[in-house]
């Protein structure tokens, strides 16, 4: 039932924010029809042709009416035609999503994992120089826009030591099928990392602050008191009480990773989603944004959603007690 | 009870001119230090059970806290502790806690809340020795297996009461420290975990044990231990409050006349600590 309950609200806000985008578009000064074909080809149309893109834009129909006829055609799969890329939509967000996801999934493992265990060992002893050092380091990449960092590392390490290509995803001039997933790594590599470095600050800050509650919590206390090491105090009942909270800062923290390649990918000409987000919103591709916009809202929202459900499925005070009552 | 076990039992805990100073910064520059205990002394033998007396938040945790070495970062203590005829100092403490000297803290608080109880009682060990331990410890105090798979929030006040107990009677100490280990109990759980304490005396354990609540202390403990503004007003063997003629000290008069079937007579008045206690907050009263 809970579940349920979960998908119907997820449902409503992917809603809501699909209206306030299209809201937002309608609203923008952009004439379709100049956007679609450009002010000289618009001007040597004939009467009827104009009339069809009118119809096809559905230039002087409510803004209600269009929504809903947009929104019904997406469902069904339909997200409409790219002005730019001249594909339908869904394929250009599928081959776009395809190229970032595993630069963006690489990047928020590395970064949870890391995030967490600097997050610990900082946590373990307020103000030891563990803390000081993952404390300084963290509010450091924080205040660290992620596209200087992306800049910086261009500069380093693709330009001056020229250890990995400036950017794309895959060389210049090699077929498809010539294109090795060591190519691909190697050209992941910087913008991965970058979002990485910039997102370990988050998850690890959270966490410090967690373990050093953990630390001079009364239950500690008492193992202290019955003898346990400090090894096992971390291991057993450290990571026991952090994994939770942790795991739900990371589903949560998927929304800065997208946030974060729309910047990275545009400094490294990752042709990721991120990239074609700027491009289509640069370049009034209308169809494309709306569809970006939606699809990664339903991405994150579902992050958020698998917070949820795993925090409910790990946590036992909420799995047994709901059982109990 | 277990009288005649006190007279040959072997001194197992002597405090000497114990205090315990705090050091705070005021709003945030001005460092400033108090004393919440000072000049305490008693002694606990084996099969003994002290109780020591004093009114909520007069800091008579920390005495615990002290003797296991547990006090926050910003407190230091001086004076003499002593385990069985030696000096008590931060490496023996090491190896003795939890072994030879074990505490009954006091709330369900205390328990990792995600740790299933059986585990925590066996401190992670899977062997079958340590499940039979576990199984005895708990079996001791009435608790069934179906209680090694609950989390704490599952335990009634009662049962973890006596969770903390089994964890902590399990490797048989030779010395037992119950922090306020009935709070939250009706009236008959209090005795009965109250009755604990005293059949651990009564195997030989030296049982220190700290509390509010005179009533109950003078029903299971030998002696009692007036503690009065960090300090130890006067030591009494506990059948001494059948007299009021018997206690010296005014204080211990006033808790004498102020229990219920002596007249509970109050007497006006604060405490000295009070004020500064309250700005320390949990950390200290706890």
């Amino acid at each position: 039932m809970r579940w349920v309950k979960k998908c119907v609200r997820m449902a409503v806000l992917v809603f809501l924010v699909s209206a306030a985008a299209f809201l937002l578009v309608s609203m923008s000064p952009l004439d379709p029809l100049t956007t679609n074909v450009g002010q000289t080809a618009l001007g040597s149309m004939s009467q009827e042709q104009i009339e069809q893109l009118q119809a096809y834009w559905g230039v002087g129909v409510p803004p209600v009416k269009r929504f809903l006829s947009w929104a019904g055609d997406f469902l069904r799969g339909d997200m409409g035609i790219s002005l730019l890329y001249r594909q339908p939509v869904a394929k250009v967000i599928w081959t776009k999503l395809a190229n970032s996801l595993w630069l963006l999934s690489a990047a928020w493992l590395l970064s949870g994992l890391f995030g967490f265990l600097l997050g610990i060992l900082a946590g373990i002893r307020r103000e030891s120089a563990a803390d000081r050092l993952i404390t300084s380091y963290a509010l450091l990449t924080a205040s660290t826009p992620s596209f200087w960092l992306a800049m910086v590392f261009l500069m380093l390490f693709a330009i001056g030591l020229g250890w990995f290509p400036i950017g794309l995803s895959v060389p210049i001039g090699v077929e498809a099928s010539g294109v090795t997933t060591a190519d691909r790594i190697r050209h992941a590599f910087l913008p991965g990392l970058t979002l990485a470095l910039t997102g370990i600050s988050h998850i690890a800050l959270h966490t410090r602050e967690k373990m050093l509650e953990v630390m001079e919590s009364e239950y500690v206390m008492f193992a202290r008191a019955r003898g346990e090491s400090p090894g096992r105090i971390v291991l057993h009942h450290g990571i026991r009480n952090l994994i939770l909270p942790g795991i739900t800062l990371q589903f949560a923290s998927i929304s800065e990773i997208f946030g974060g390649s729309v910047l990275v990918e545009q400094v490294f000409s990752y042709p990721g989603l991120g990239q074609a987000a700027v491009t289509a919103g640069l370049g009034s591709d209308v169809p494309l944004l709306l569809g970006i916009t939606v699809i990664t809202a339903v991405i994150v929202f579902a992050g958020n959603l698998a917070a949820d459900l795993l925090y409910e499925a790990v946590d036992p005070r909420i799995r047994r007690g709901r059982r109990q009552t | 009870m277990g009288k005649n076990l006190r007279q040959n039992g072997q001194t197992v805990l002597v405090v000497r001119h114990l205090s315990i100073q705090f050091t705070q910064y005021e709003r945030g520059w001005r460092q400033k230090s108090f004393e919440m205990i000072r000049d305490l002394n008693l002694e606990v033998a084996a099969g003994e059970l002290v109780a020591v007396v004093g009114s909520s938040g007069s800091g008579k945790s920390l005495l615990a806290h002290a003797v296991m070495g547990l006090l926050p970062y910003n407190a230091q203590w001086t004076g003499e502790m002593e385990y069985c005829g030696e000096t008590l100092d931060e490496k023996r403490l090491k190896k003795l806690r939890g072994n030879e000297i074990a505490l009954v803290p006091q709330s369900v608080s205390c328990l990792d809340p995600l740790m299933k109880v059986g585990e925590q009682v066996r401190m992670g060990r899977k062997d079958r020795e340590s499940r039979a331990c576990c199984r005895a410890a708990l079996g001791r105090y009435g608790l069934g297996e179906d209680t090694e798979n609950r989390y704490p929030f599952e335990l009634s006040g009662g049962m973890a009461r006596r969770v903390l107990i089994s964890m902590a009677v399990q490797k048989q100490p030779r010395l037992l420290i119950a922090d306020e280990p009935t709070p939250g109990l009706h009236a008959e759980a209090a005795k009965r975990v109250m009755g604990h304490f005293r059949e651990i005396a009564d195997e030989g354990t030296g049982v220190l044990l700290i509390t509010h609540d005179l009533e109950q202390a003078i029903a299971v403990a030998d002696r009692i231990v007036v503690f009065y503004a960090g300090t130890d007003l006067e030591n009494v063997a506990a059948a001494d409050f059948a007299d009021e003629n018997l206690l010296r000290h005014p204080y211990t008069r006033a808790l004498y006349r102020a229990m219920p079937q002596n007249g509970l007579l109050t007497v006006p008045g604060t405490l000295p600590y009070e004020k500064q206690s309250r700005v320390t907050g949990k950390e200290v009263t706890g």
